[in-house]
C-alpha cells in the first residue's frame, strides 16, 4: 500500500535535504514551480484534498478566495497551524519529528499556489524537538536555495519563519492563531471579512494545517487522479494520519486510506487491553461527538462520521473502556475546555466551567436529578450561533452525547450519591 | 506642575544577547510589537520567569506599553510572571493520560513533594504544574520536565527522574 507521508518519516534519524531528495523529496515543488498558480491550485481541487485539522474544508477552494493577479496585494502569508492541542491528537507531532522537510515543501507549493512571499510555521512550543528538526530542515532548505529570493530562478521568493507558541488551545483556531502570531491576546476574530481577504496583519492569509500541508508534494509530484485512487474506496481521497490512545493494547499512529474503519485502528493498536472492553470512542479528538462499539465499521471520513452523529476532528481515536468512568472523562474533557476559553464571550467564558461545577458534583455523588437537566440547558447555551467561535460547541460535544449514550452511568451516579466506578 | 516622565533604559534589566535575540525576532515581522510573545520567551530563559521590570523593558523595547504587554503575558500558559523552581514539571491531565490513570501519579507526586499544583518548594527546587495534552497520547501519562517530554511515567520512574535531579531529592 501506498504511503506517501510516512514513507519519508524516521522519528530516530529524520531525512535530511540529500535523503529526503534522494527519496522524490522537493520534486512536487519543482513541478509546482512549473506551473502558474491558478495551475496548482487546480491541481489540488482536483486532488479533492479536504484539511486535516479538523473541519475537513476543501484545501483547494480555501485557496480559492485569495485574491490573485496584478491588483491583488503584493503582501500575502501562507500559515502552517501545528498549533496541535487537541487531546488526543499527535499527528503533526510524529509528521514534525519524523519528516521535517515534508512538511516545508508542503508549505511551499502553498505560498506558491496562493502567491505568498512569506510563510510562517505557528508550532506550539512543547514541541521543542520538533522545533529544533524544523529549524534544522528551514536552514539547510535557505542554504540550497529553496527558499529565499528568486528560488531556482524562477522569480519566486519565500521568507520562511518558525514561531514557537507560548501556548494556549484557542491558538489553533486560524483567526486566534493569527492574533497570536501577531503577538497579541489569542482571540478569535470575527468573520467576515475572512483570513483569505484580510488576515495576518490585514494582508490576504491562508492557515493550513500542518498533516493537510504534508499531503501536497505527493500531489504535486504524481498528480490529483492518484491522489484519490489512494482511496478508491472512499468518497475522500488521499490518505490521513489516524491515532487511537486510551486502554488499548499499542496505542499509535498510522497512516491509512482514507475511509478506513475505527474497527481497523483498534485492531493494528491489538485491540483494548486485556480485562478491559471499549465502552465508547471518539474519533477525532476531544471536541467530538461520542461513538458507540455498533459504529466501528463507520468509514472514518468527513461525511460518514458526520451522518453516525459525531465528526472525524483530527482522527486521533480516544477509547474509552469499560473500567474508566464516563462521568469522570466527560468532566476532565470539559474541565480542559473551561480552562483553555480564551474568556472573550460568555457563554463560553461562563458556561464552561459552571457545566464542570456541576459535572464535578454528579461525580463526586452529590449531584441531583436537576443537575441533568441543567447540562443539557448548557449544551443549548452554548451551541453553535450563540459563541464567538466553535470552542464552546467543541466542548458540547462530548458532553452532549457523554448524557445521551451513558445516561444510565449519569443516573447511577445521582441514584447511589457515588461514583460506581470508585467502589 | 511640571510632571517628570521616566524613560526606561532597556539596557539596564536586559543583556546585549537578549535585545540582539529580540531585534532579530522583530524583523521577522511587519510590526515590533508582533515579536512580544518571542521576546517575553526570550528573556524568561535567563531566570525562568519574567519580573516587571523585564516586562516593562520589554514593552518599550517594543514600542508597546507595560499594560498590553502583561495581558499578554498573562495569557500564555508557559510565560512565568511568578518565580518559579530551579525545575519546572508539568504534569499533563488531558483525557489520554486521564485514561493512564494519571490522576494517581498526580497523587503520588504532591505526596513525594509535598506540594500542590502550582506551588514551588521552600528550597526553590521544583516548581509542580498541570498541562494540558502534551500530544504523547500513545505514550501516556506523560509530563514536561524543563522543557522536554518525557513519556511512558509510572511511579518508579517519575521517582527516579526526581532523585537524579540537580543534588538530588532533597538537595
Amino acid at each position: 500500500m501506498d504511503k506517501p507521508m510516512t514513507a519519508h518519516l524516521d522519528t530516530q534519524n529524520p531525512q535530511d535535504l540529500a535523503g529526503y531528495r534522494d527519496t522524490g523529496g522537493y520534486m512536487g515543488f519543482a513541478r509546482a514551480l512549473d506551473m502558474t498558480p491558478a495551475e496548482v491550485q487546480q491541481q489540488v481541487k482536483d486532488a479533492n484534498l479536504r484539511g486535516r485539522g479538523g473541519a475537513g474544508f476543501p484545501t483547494g477552494m480555501k485557496w480559492g478566495f485569495v485574491p490573485m493577479g496584478q491588483d491583488a496585494p503584493k503582501r500575502k502569508y501562507l500559515v502552517c497551524n501545528a498549533d496541535e492541542m487537541e487531546p488526543g491528537t499527535f499527528k503533526d507531532r510524529w509528521l514534525m519529528e519524523g519528516a521535517p522537510h515534508l512538511l516545508i515543501e508542503g508549505m511551499m507549493i502553498a505560498a506558491y499556489a496562493i502567491g505568498a512571499s512569506r510563510a510562517y510555521l505557528f508550532l506550539r512550543g512543547e514541541y521543542r524537538l520538533c522545533a529544533r528538526r524544523l529549524e534544522q530542515a528551514i536552514r539547510e532548505a535557505e542554504e540550497a536555495g529553496l527558499l529565499g529570493k528568486d528560488i531556482q530562478g524562477s522569480g519566486y521568493s519565500l521568507e520562511l519563519h518558525l514561531h514557537t507558541s507560548a501556548g494556549r488551545y484557542i491558538c489553533g483556531e486560524e483567526t486566534a492563531l493569527l492574533n497570536a502570531l501577531e503577538g497579541k491576546r489569542a482571540h478569535p476574530r470575527s468573520k467576515p471579512p475572512f483570513p483569505q481577504i484580510a488576515g495576518l496583519f490585514g494582508q490576504p492569509t491562508i492557515v493550513n494545517n500542518a498533516e493537510t500541508l504534508c499531503n501536497l508534494p505527493g500531489i504535486l509530484r504524481r498528480g490529483p487522479a492518484w491522489f484519490r485512487d489512494l482511496a478508491a474506496d472512499s468518497d475522500d481521497a488521499g490518505t490521513k494520519i489516524y491515532g487511537i490512545s486510551g486502554r488499548v493494547r499499542q496505542a499509535g499512529l498510522w497512516e491509512l486510506p482514507m475511509g478506513a474503519t475505527a474497527r481497523q485502528i483498534l485492531d493494528l493498536a491489538g485491540g483494548m487491553q486485556d480485562g478491559l472492553k471499549l465502552r465508547g470512542w471518539l474519533p477525532g479528538g476531544a471536541s467530538t461527538d461520542f461513538l458507540l462499539p455498533e459504529h466501528l465499521d463507520i468509514p472514518m471520513e468527513y461525511d460518514a462520521i458526520a451522518k453516525a452523529g459525531s465528526r472525524l476532528g483530527t482522527g486521533g481515536i480516544i477509547a474509552l473502556d469499560d473500567q474508566h468512568c464516563p462521568v469522570g472523562m466527560v468532566l476532565n474533557l470539559i474541565q480542559f475546555f473551561a480552562q483553555e476559553s480564551c474568556g472573550w464571550c460568555t457563554p463560553c467564558r461562563d458556561g464552561l466551567p459552571w457545566a464542570a461545577e456541576i459535572l464535578s458534583r454528579i461525580e463526586t455523588g452529590k449531584g441531583c436529578q436537576e443537575d441533568l437537566d441543567e447540562l443539557s440547558k448548557l449544551c443549548d447555551f452554548m451551541w453553535m450561533g450563540k459563541t464567538f467561535c466553535a470552542l464552546a460547541p467543541g466542548a458540547v460535544e462530548p458532553m452532549r452525547s457523554g448524557l445521551k449514550y451513558f445516561a444510565d452511568d449519569f443516573q447511577q451516579h445521582i441514584d447511589k450519591g457515588c461514583c460506581p466506578y470508585r467502589q | 506642575m511640571k510632571i517628570a516622565i521616566r524613560t526606561l533604559d532597556h539596557t539596564e534589566h536586559l543583556s546585549q544577547e537578549e535585545i540582539q535575540a529580540i531585534e532579530a525576532a522583530c524583523a521577522h515581522y511587519e510590526q515590533r510589537p508582533a515579536a512580544a510573545i518571542d521576546a517575553l520567551m526570550i528573556v524568561q530563559r535567563r531566570q525562568g520567569w519574567v519580573d516587571d521590570s523585564r516586562l516593562e523593558a520589554v514593552a518599550g523595547l517594543l514600542g508597546m506599553s507595560s499594560a498590553e504587554l502583561e495581558g499578554i503575558a498573562t495569557f500564555y500558559n508557559h510565560i512565568y510572571r511568578q518565580p518559579v523552581g530551579r525545575h519546572v514539571l508539568h504534569l499533563c491531565n488531558s483525557i489520554s493520560c486521564w485514561l493512564c490513570d494519571v490522576d494517581k501519579l498526580a497523587d503520588h507526586l504532591r505526596e513525594r513533594l509535598q506540594l500542590e499544583f502550582g506551588q514551588t518548594s521552600a528550597d526553590g527546587r521544583i516548581t509542580l504544574l498541570p498541562n494540558v495534552c502534551l500530544g504523547c497520547c500513545d505514550k501516556a501519562p506523560a509530563m514536561m520536565l524543563d522543557g522536554e517530554l518525557i513519556e511512558n511515567l509510572s511511579a518508579e520512574k517519575l521517582d527516579e527522574i526526581l532523585a537524579s535531579l540537580e543534588g538530588g531529592e532533597d538537595g
